[in-house]
């Protein structure tokens, strides 16, 4: 708080760009106890750094820990790139399918009133309340042996649990409503006066989305697709339920990672945990630029 | 009577928004629904517009029933309260906006779109401002882009929603003789909503008193001020606006 | 303004913006077939439970001990974040110092990194060979394979709830209103929390009440530091897990509507909260 009333002191005398001059000027400080300042910073960087840098730094440490050959051998192997192909199979799907869904709904729910409008919006929220285990439980629940559609996948041979699609399905849900949630409150903000006059003009729907609603979503939608895609590639507990864990087959990155865990192969483990992490840094840049953009 | 409006009633969630509305407009005349805030005005203006549909009623323009037309099809240019400019369109796109937006057949050459847009900046004295993004305009420029756009497809009703309400106390008698100068240039059949009864009195041809959803009152401003109807009307029109209007046609 | 909120009720009104019928039919048969009608098979098979059954599934020893291992630790993390988020959001609005920018990037973090990397790292971390997990040890405390260890798990997946919560809130808030209370001569420490805390409240709550819901189901991070000691650290989804692989269907689905039904009570409750609150502070 003192730092900031400082700077606006600072820019007011001197003006912008003259740094060296500002420290000349002490602005009077009535509240200023810079040590609370310091212990509180010290204790969110504490927290941070343990919390969450740390842990980065395992895997980075352990994934190198037998050298790079063996870091080298571990990504390469051939059930590890299976894995990476079906993730990003799996994570591309649940964006595009969730971005088709939460444009849609966005639109609905933001130009139009109806009855049950509160009770839709509570509805595709579910998902990012429920457990990943039960999100996994349900496909079982529906498509598995014992649910409800099993016999008649079964006459039909077709498969879904312990299979790709399946897996496909869970991310799907277990991200359902993150492009949604990103669009939503900026539409809803924007108010429909736009799309009104624009359609009183005689524009069709299409022109009015493309011209009218979507610039004011684009930035959105990009930041709800980098969030989209951070969950869809690291999913684990529903498509662990679901894929029934067949290396090569139904294996996705996350999966792969626990399996060698539990092998006991912790170097492997790791290092295709690495991946991840990268994959995750790299979410998280993009994020943040998106977000600098906005604003 | 250009526009007619027969015994309209609107609820909204059990608030009764009009109650047997009735009114009629002449051609080329410039109207103005006055009243409180939550006197049903608006919904009118938007039930002429086609934005909101009466529970009972007619809604006549030019003679024929429209309540089932879609507004984009009634022949209406609209200026909304805050304007609701396209946003991320220059001041140029949101004037053609309309001239595009029509079907193949009945939509002009590019060529057309264009002179039409310069004719349009030129009348609202902007030729040099047509690559603005609305956000880089004043409260009054803004305005005047709204009213440009409402008209670039050359409605024959004009409908406009609080025109003055987001603009400066400073511009706003300024802009409100150049309003009603355009719209006697255009001659275009008019129709606005305000609160604010010196607007009311100043620029309209023709005022429509609601209170309540209720019609309280139609005629010329002076029949308001000199023969209030009700007693609503009288206390809605104070002292000091009379003479502010006798002052006014004393000029005239 | 009263209009305003009148207007957007158009109820019988006609449709002016195109389009509502497709975006109603895109909406409603995605939401239909890719969550409602999979979510509605636990209930349709639950509702083939013999209600005995199921009494007697949910109240064995490893199912109740599994529940509250896992509301307890979701609890405390929840509380944990809550302090934490709060010092966090602060630090992030209030201050600044080189490496913040860096610092509001990394929040995300557990968001965007597999929850099964975090949970194996957080593991190696904390086990009494671990970094930090030699240090305690020495301490004779244990974390990982402990109720500690899934407590910090779920404080992992739960922290940028809480900051991105409650970080806007403060941004907005008024400083005016704080300045008003320290000029009235109140103390710093007591502006923080008879003045700024009530007005971030509301916000605290909700982000606490959504890392609490997803401690209740975390899974990826925590099944690896909880180490499944039975009627120890088995949380519940893990319950769920070991049933399926049984393929003990039955007690699977009644497990999964219990812990169902608790994070809708607990979503219902926050937000029955949060309105109450509203009110209070809209008034």
């Amino acid at each position: 708080m003192e730092k900031k009333s400082e700077r606006a002191y600072g820019r007011d005398v001197v003006g912008d760009g003259l740094h060296s001059i500002q420290k000349v000027i002490e602005p009077r400080k009535p509240y200023s106890r810079p040590i609370v300042k310091y212990i509180l910073i010290s204790v969110s960087v504490l927290f941070l750094a343990v919390m969450l840098v740390i842990p980065l730094i395992v895997v980075a440490v352990n994934a190198l820990g037998d050298g790079w050959a063996a870091y080298r051998e571990a990504i390469l192997d051939e059930y590890t790139v299976k894995a990476l192909l079906l993730t990003l199979l799996a994570t591309v799907t649940a964006v595009a399918v969730n971005t088709v869904f939460g444009i849609f709904a966005a639109y609905l729910l933001s130009k139009f009133y109806f009855k049950g409008r509160q009770v839709l919006a509570t509805l595709i929220d579910i998902p990012f309340s429920i457990s990943p285990v039960i999100a996994g439980l349900v496909f079982i629940l529906t498509f598995g042996n014992i649910g409800w559609m099993g016999d008649f996948l079964k006459a039909h041979d077709i498969k879904i649990v312990f299979a790709v699609p399946g897996v496909i399905l869970a991310t799907i849900f277990v991200t359902f409503p993150f492009v949604f949630r990103e669009l939503f409150p900026v539409l809803n903000a924007q108010g429909k006066d736009e799309e009104e006059a624009a359609a009183l003009m005689g524009a069709g729907g299409f022109m009015i989305f493309r011209r009218i609603t979507f610039p004011h979503i684009k930035w959105a939608l990009l930041y709800g697709v980098i969030l989209c895609t951070a969950r869809a590639m690291g999913e684990f507990g529903a498509v662990s339920v679901i894929s029934g864990h067949l290396r090569g087959k139904t294996n996705t990155l996350p999966l792969h990672v626990e399996i060698l865990y539990n092998e006991f192969n912790t170097t492997a483990a790791f290092a295709v945990s690495s991946i991840l992490v990268i994959l995750a840094v790299l979410i998280l840049i993009a994020r943040n630029i998106v977000e600098w953009k906005r604003k | 009577m250009y526009v007619e409006m027969r015994h309209i009633n609107k609820t909204f969630d059990g608030f009764q928004a009009s109650r047997d509305v009735s009114f009629g407009v002449e051609k080329g005349s410039l109207t103005a629904l006055l009243g409180p805030s939550g006197s049903g005005k608006t919904t009118i203006l938007r039930m002429i517009a086609g934005l909101d549909r009466p529970d009972s009623g007619d809604i006549l323009i030019d003679g024929a029933r429209v309540n089932d037309l879609p507004g984009s099809k009634r022949g209406i240019g609209f200026v909304f309260q805050n304007y609701a400019l396209f946003r991320y369109m220059t001041v140029a796109d949101n004037i053609a906006f309309g001239l595009e937006a029509k079907k193949k057949s009945q939509r002009k050459s590019k060529a057309e779109i264009r002179a039409r847009v310069e004719e349009l900046l030129g009348l609202i004295s902007m030729q040099d401002l047509g690559k603005r993004y609305p956000h880089q305009l004043s409260g009054g420029q803004r305005q005047r882009v709204a009213f440009a756009r409402a008209l670039a497809p050359d409605p024959q009703l004009l409908l406009l929603d609080e025109p003055f309400a987001a603009i400066d106390a400073k511009v706003r008698r300024e802009l409100r003789t150049w309003l009603k100068e355009m719209i006697a240039r255009v001659g275009v059949t008019s129709i606005f909503v305000t609160h604010d009864q010196e607007e009311a009195m100043e620029v309209a041809d023709l005022v429509i008193l609601t209170n309540q959803g209720r019609i309280e009152q139609i005629g010329s401003p002076e029949e308001i001020c000199l023969h209030p109807q009700t007693d609503f009307v009288r206390d809605f029109i104070d002292a000091r606006r009379f003479e502010a209007l006798k002052t006014v046609s004393r000029e005239i | 303004m009263e209009q305003q909120i009148v207007k957007v009720k158009n109820k019988k009104g006609v449709r002016v913006i195109p389009g509502f019928g497709l975006s109603m039919g895109v909406t409603l048969a995605m939401l239909g077939c890719l969550v409602l009608i999979p979510l509605a098979s636990i209930f349709l098979r639950a509702s083939q439970l013999e209600f005995g059954e199921f009494i007697q599934v949910v109240t064995s020893r490893q199912v109740v001990s599994g529940y509250v291992v896992s509301l307890s630790c979701a609890f405390f993390a929840a509380l944990i974040n809550a302090v934490f988020g709060i010092i966090l959001a602060w630090v992030l609005v209030r201050y600044d110092f080189p490496g913040k920018r860096l610092m509001d990037g990394l929040i995300e973090l557990p968001f965007a990194l597999p929850t099964a990397v975090a949970g194996i790292a957080l593991t190696y971390l904390y086990s009494d060979q671990g970094w930090i997990g030699a240090l305690f040890d020495k301490m004779g405390i244990k974390i990982a394979y402990t109720r500690i260890g899934i407590t910090i798990a779920m404080v992992f997946v739960g922290i940028p709830f809480v900051v991105r919560a409650v970080q806007p809130v403060l941004e907005k808030l008024d400083r005016e209103y704080e300045e008003a209370a320290l000029m009235l001569g109140a103390a710093k420490l007591y502006t923080f929390f008879r003045v700024i805390l009530p007005e971030l409240f509301p916000a605290l709550l909700a982000g606490a009440g959504l890392a609490f819901a997803r401690g209740i189901g975390e899974y990826g991070s925590v099944v690896f530091i909880a180490g499944n000691i039975p009627y120890e650290t088995q949380i519940a989804p893990l319950l769920i897990m070991t049933k399926l692989e049984q393929y003990k269907y039955a007690d699977a689905t009644a497990i999964a509507l219990v812990l169902l039904l608790i994070s809708f009570l607990l979503m219902l409750l926050i937000n029955s909260i949060q309105i109450y609150m509203q009110r209070f502070t809209k008034g």
